[in-house]
């Protein structure tokens, strides 16, 4: 569409087109401003939330290099030392690394993929809560003693030993669950943002870089964290109610909880490593002042280094003494993973090469964070050896290794990305005197921090001790490494200093100050809409290449400038090609998510405490605030179908089906619901691989009553199937008829389940076997509840006349639901009924 | 908390009267080591001329201590020391040339290079020479495998077997004889011959620990319910020292043994002196009062009728390096101080204070204990 199709607005209208957009997208004033759920605000606070906890967790670091400057120290006592150094690890990972990046992408994406907002801001609203009341749960334990002290990585049987533990390590169990549940969130809000809100031309393969990157972790966050949420799920069991998970004595394996953690905590490094390096791919295009070279090598570079992320779980496990046949094949896969790394660090000097570099501070922390990164990496091509890891496991040299890898492949990149985008923020720029002294600060002190800690690993020195003896040969490294970190932690001070600074009087820079090619620096600090008017893209680096696009943008030239219904609207285009097919009416400022977050953060925390009846009511109140929030917020029936978003294009408002980003969202949540699924079918069979009889003589459930069950499920499957083609043919009594049958089948499903393992009396305390039957049932049943409340809030929508055939959204996701549902509990009933007739 | 502690060190044990093997591992003689043929000695690279910054390295490697694996003393270390030297040599012209390349990129150029020129790069630097390195590298590593670690039962032949288990914070050790059998039991230092390799059995008590000598070879877990095993072959006698390598609570950096490689002749000399059926030691006021303050609950000397099965055995204890798991010289002093207050010393341990002990009656049974030979 050339530029003299587009629409001219005359002052006036442009004016009363503000005002309008303006009070639709404004944020609330005095405490509602917390009810705030715009992405500008949700990611702000994300950040912020996450930088504290950072900040926090580096004093913590800094107490533990302390305590380890001299031998025989007594600055802190051997416990508080394992609080502080699990406490350090925890939040670094779990409440800085990953949500730093669901804040920036939050912040960012609406603006550089040119559209209003995320599809489900309420949704991030939700998640923001989540994270930091579960932030604030897990690190204020350190106050009262009761912090973690088992070590980031929870390792039964001591873990598992209350007595040791105490109430530490519910505290990591629950609290990070709960930050699971965010995390998930955002994985779902940002993979169907970025998959279908894009602005309208700009296909998958225009998409900007950190899109693609964020697309791949999203889509990596689903597959990794539901592991450790089985996981959890398990090791919770043994440590509330005395389920042998992990307890040798009774059939169970410490290794087994090993391997969910790994399987998810290595992808987890990529989860953290590929956003930063997305930032660097924004960074470097703009300071080479030309586009990325390479642009397909980079993306599949990060796609590949995805996927093979999930293949090396077992370096973390070399030294427990599995075949080293698999050791080989483990060691071979994590030597691939340094092919896409290489590549993607090739593209960044091919570009620079191809360019002409100017020099920034945001180059200086990224070219300095790969001088780091390098090493690092290095480093981890030595210990994904095994004979070389069977020296250097839990060694200083892992502790240096994986801070090079995390401090330059990560922290470096996103203070290079705060100096980037800062602008956005507030209009102005850094200064780039602090910024150069706060990188040799970091930069120096990083390197006398660590670096040293290669020779005191190899020299002999494990992991996680509070105290060493003199003259073994690690004095002089230590008090380096100490002296260091604190020069680096001044650096990170001086980023602080030059953040928080007032900057009153320093004069406002441009809005695209450094001249970036793509979208992000379109949105103004003082507007909340994102995009004046969402635009066609028709390149790669459209600030550059489309000559006046940004004025047009501002001009309201482009698609949706008003706000005729007084609603949040944005685009909906398909997935490749990004073609507008609706316009989607997101969720506004709203206390339901803050009231949703902190029941929801009751449950878990009155869980702790074995608080039941808190935890009950919390649970009653979560249920009540989500479908609040679901019957008010969603699938509402609209106006008219019609609606005119501009350019003389009239989209539908709503969608059904895999047309509408509800149909998506429930995709991948149930997509995540299956991989934790599936890792606890994977314990079953784990427990079977490692027992020559892996009942331990214990009856199991018989199996008539769980192929009663089967048979149920299926049944009420297929009514539901029923009621979807019913309820289109505009039956609506039937629907309503069929539906009330479904959920009674459902129940009935339910009980039968139960009634294998209970009528069998099949102690869960006694065996693994019993227990882990236990689980994967008890998984299938609560499943089986959910579905029934969808099933009568289905019913409810239709007798309230807020289903109908034409808008059918609920009973669309319902059934999409129930897919999964169906395989859950065949492949449940199934395995527990039948797999132990067949040994 | 610990201001008062002392640790001993190892290296400085070969003044130590009762030991002919010198622990300072700077003043081994080398001609004395027998280093298996198939694995090239590291000193052998030393020859080339190498980058500064890895002389720098191989500087800071030498005479590291009883601890370390930069001061290989067996088969496996020595093995690994070569890789690793290698993978540094490596590693650094890899760093030095990636860095430059990236330092030339972001300097002011006259004219930038072409697309096609620097795609060039991409395929050839970021895709051809680390697949080629990797592969090499990899299957030097796992060739590497079963030459320090054989795989089949057949490949050890070590005849010496022994079952080490990690307990909160110590190790049982038991010798076993040649039918596999329980020969002889004690705590927290192993004695193994120079020149065979010998073969553990690794289990743990509680938790998870991780059983590592890092002068002789790679670690190995012993995790509850699992039986793992390693083998190891010292090349040098001396004394080393190993720690627990898994976090396994409290006191974890509290808990290390030592080893004493000997001389085969030596080695069974020692076990056969350990074998014979136990002469009763002599009879003194602290032998008494160990057994009448409870001692024998816990702790087992071999001679006497103390069996207790909880703590460390304790035979032979004035023959060890160091006590509570390496954590103090062997002095009366120490000894004394540890039966007083251990948890003092030794956070989270499970022996119960015994302060309310006369004074006394502590130094005579620490007297006896520390006569024990």
């Amino acid at each position: 569409m050339s530029a003299t199709d587009l629409p001219t607005f005359t002052d006036e209208e442009r004016a009363g087109q503000e005002e309008r957009l303006r009070k639709v997208w404004t944020t609330p004033s005095g405490w509602r401003y917390w009810t705030s759920v715009n992405n500008t605000e949700i990611g702000l606070w994300y950040g912020a939330a996450a930088f504290i906890f950072m900040l926090f967790a580096g004093l913590l670091g800094l107490m533990v290099r302390v305590q380890l400057a001299v031998p025989d120290n007594s600055f802190i006592s051997a416990d508080l030392f394992n609080q502080a150094f699990t406490l350090h690890g925890t939040i670094m990972m779990f409440l800085f690394a990953v949500p730093i990046f669901e804040a920036i992408a939050v912040y960012l994406l609406p603006s550089m993929l040119g559209t209003r907002e995320l599809p489900f801001p309420r949704l991030s609203a939700f998640g923001f809560w989540s994270f930091a009341i579960g932030g604030v749960f897990v690190c204020g334990s350190i106050f009262f003693n009761a912090a973690p002290n088992t070590g980031w990585f929870m390792y039964p049987p001591l873990a598992t030993d209350k007595e040791y533990s105490g109430i530490g390590a519910d505290i990591w169990l629950l609290g990070l669950s709960f930050i699971e549940v965010a995390s998930i969130a955002a994985a779902v809000e940002l993979i169907v943002g970025i998959m279908k809100c894009r602005a309208p031309g700009m296909r998958i393969n225009m998409m900007p870089l950190f899109a693609w990157y964020l697309l791949i972790v999203a889509g990596m966050i689903l597959f990794a964290f539901p592991p450790l949420i089985a996981g959890d799920i398990l090791f919770e069991m043994e440590r509330m109610f005395d389920w042998p998970f992990f307890d040798a004595a009774r059939g169970g394996d410490p290794l087994l909880w090993q391997h969910l953690f790994w399987i998810f905590g290595h992808p987890e490094v990529y989860i953290i490593f590929l956003p930063a390096i997305a930032i660097m791919a924004m960074v470097v295009p703009t300071f080479s002042q030309r586009p990325i070279v390479g642009y397909s090598w980079i993306v599949l570079a990060a796609v590949g280094t995805g996927f093979l992320s999930f293949g090396l779980w077992v370096h973390h496990m070399f030294a427990t003494g599995l075949p080293q046949m698999s050791l080989a094949f483990f060691s071979a896969a994590s030597e691939a993973v340094a092919i896409p790394t290489g590549v993607q660090i090739f593209v960044f000097i091919a570009t620079m090469l191809a360019g002409r570099v100017i020099f920034s501070v945001p180059m200086l922390f990224g070219a300095g964070g790969l001088a780091i990164f390098v090493i690092g990496g290095l480093t981890g091509v030595m210990v994904a050896l095994v004979p070389f890891d069977w020296q250097a496991h839990d060694t200083y040299f892992i502790v240096a290794h994986l801070h090079y890898v995390l401090i330059g492949g990560m922290l470096f990149p996103v203070v290079a990305g705060i100096y980037y985008y800062y602008p956005l923020f507030d209009g102005k720029k850094l200064s780039d005197r602090f910024g150069k002294v706060s990188f040799w600060l970091m930069f120096v002190g990083f390197n006398v921090a660590f670096f040293p800690m290669h020779f005191s690993g190899l020299r002999g020195m494990p992991r996680r001790i509070f105290t060493y003896p003199a003259g073994i040969g690690w004095d002089w490294f230590n008090l380096i490494s100490t002296i260091g970190a604190f020069v680096f932690a001044f650096g990170v001070g001086v980023v602080v200093i030059d953040v928080v600074r007032p900057k009153k009087r320093q004069p406002r820079c441009e809005q695209n100050p450094w001249n970036a090619g793509t979208l992000e620096f379109i949105s103004e600090p003082e507007e909340n809409w994102g995009v004046r008017s969402v635009p066609i893209i028709t390149s790669r680096y459209p600030a550059w290449d489309q000559p006046d696009l940004i004025d047009n943008i501002k001009a309201g030239r482009y698609y949706l400038p008003d706000s005729p219904m007084g609603e949040r609207e944005t685009l909906v285009t398909t997935v490749l090609d990004a073609r507008p097919v609706q316009c989607l009416r997101v969720g506004g400022t709203s206390v339901v998510t803050m009231v949703a977050a902190a029941a929801l953060g009751g449950v878990f925390i009155a869980l702790t405490f074995h608080w039941w009846w808190i935890t009950i009511a919390c649970a009653i109140v979560t249920l009540g605030a989500i479908l609040y929030w679901l019957w008010t917020g969603t699938a509402k029936i609209p106006e008219t179908q019609d609606y005119d978003v501009g350019l003389g294009l009239k989209l539908p408002v709503y969608a059904s089906g895999p047309a509408s980003v509800g149909w998506w969202a429930m995709f991948i949540t149930m997509v995540g619901d299956g991989t934790a699924y599936a890792s606890l079918i994977f314990g079953y069979f784990f427990y079977w691989t490692i027992h020559e009889d892996f009942t331990g003589g214990h009856a199991g459930p018989g199996a008539f009553w769980p192929m009663v069950a089967l048979v149920l499920f299926v049944l009420a499957w297929l009514l539901m199937l029923a009621a979807r083609s019913l309820n289109k043919a505009n039956r609506i009594r039937a629907t309503q008829g069929v539906l009330v049958l479904s959920t009674v089948l459902t129940l009935a499903g339910c009980g039968a389940g139960l009634a294998g393992p209970y009528l069998y009396s099949m102690d869960p305390t006694l065996f693994v076997y019993p227990a882990i039957v236990w689980v994967v049932a008890i998984w299938t049943v609560v499943h089986g509840a959910v579905a029934v409340i969808m099933q009568l809030y289905c019913l409810a929508r239709s007798l309230s006349g807020r289903m109908t055939a034409r808008y059918d959204m609920d009973l669309v996701n319902v059934v999409l639901y129930w897919h999964f549902m169906v395989i859950t509990a065949v492949t449940s009933f199934a395995v527990i009924g039948l797999f132990p007739l067949l040994r | 908390m610990h201001g008062g502690m002392h640790f001993h060190t190892l290296c400085h044990l070969s003044s130590s009267a009762n030991t002919t093997y010198r622990a300072d591992c700077c003043t081994y003689d080398r001609s004395e080591t027998a280093i298996s043929g198939r694995i090239r000695a590291p000193n052998q690279i030393f020859g080339r001329p190498v980058l500064t910054i890895v002389i720098a390295t191989l500087a800071l490697a030498g005479c590291s201590g009883p601890q370390s694996a930069l001061d290989p003393a067996g088969v496996e270390a020595s093995a690994v020391h070569h890789l690793f030297i290698v993978m540094v040599i490596g590693g650094a012209i890899i760093w030095a040339m990636t860095i430059g390349v990236l330092a030339y990129a972001g300097r002011t150029r006259p004219k930038p290079i072409s697309v096609r020129g620097a795609s060039r790069l991409i395929v050839w630097g970021g895709v051809a020479f680390p697949v080629v390195v990797l592969f090499l590298l990899l299957s030097y590593a796992v060739w590497l495998m079963p030459q320090v670690r054989p795989w089949l039962p057949g490949a050890m032949d070590g005849t010496a077997e022994i079952e080490v288990t990690g307990e909160q914070f110590w190790w049982r050790i038991l010798y076993l004889d040649q039918t596999g059998k329980p020969a002889f039991e004690t705590a927290n230092e192993l004695h193994l011959p120079v020149g065979r390799r010998t073969t553990f059995r690794l289990k743990a008590a509680d938790v998870i620990h991780s059983f590592w000598i890092p002068a002789l070879g790679g670690k190995m877990d012993m995790i509850p319910g699992r039986d793992n095993s390693l083998s190891l072959e010292p090349t040098k006698a001396g004394i080393y020292r190993g720690p627990c390598a898994e976090f396994c609570g409290t006191s974890h950096a509290l808990m290390a043994f030592s080893v004493v490689v000997m001389e085969e002749v030596d080695y069974l000399a020692w076990r056969a002196a350990r074998t014979q059926a136990p002469v009763a030691p002599q009879k003194t006021s602290g032998q008494e009062l160990f057994f009448r303050h409870g001692c024998a609950a816990c702790h087992a000397i071999a001679g006497t009728p103390a069996i207790g099965r909880i703590g460390p055995d304790l035979t032979a204890l004035g023959e060890r390096q160091t006590l509570a798991a390496g954590t103090l010289s062997n002095t009366p002093d120490a000894m004394i101080r540890f039966i007083r207050d251990p948890a003092s010393i030794k956070p989270g341990v499970k022996m119960p204070a015994f302060g309310m002990l006369p004074d006394g009656d502590i130094e005579a049974i620490s007297a006896w204990l520390g006569g024990l030979k």
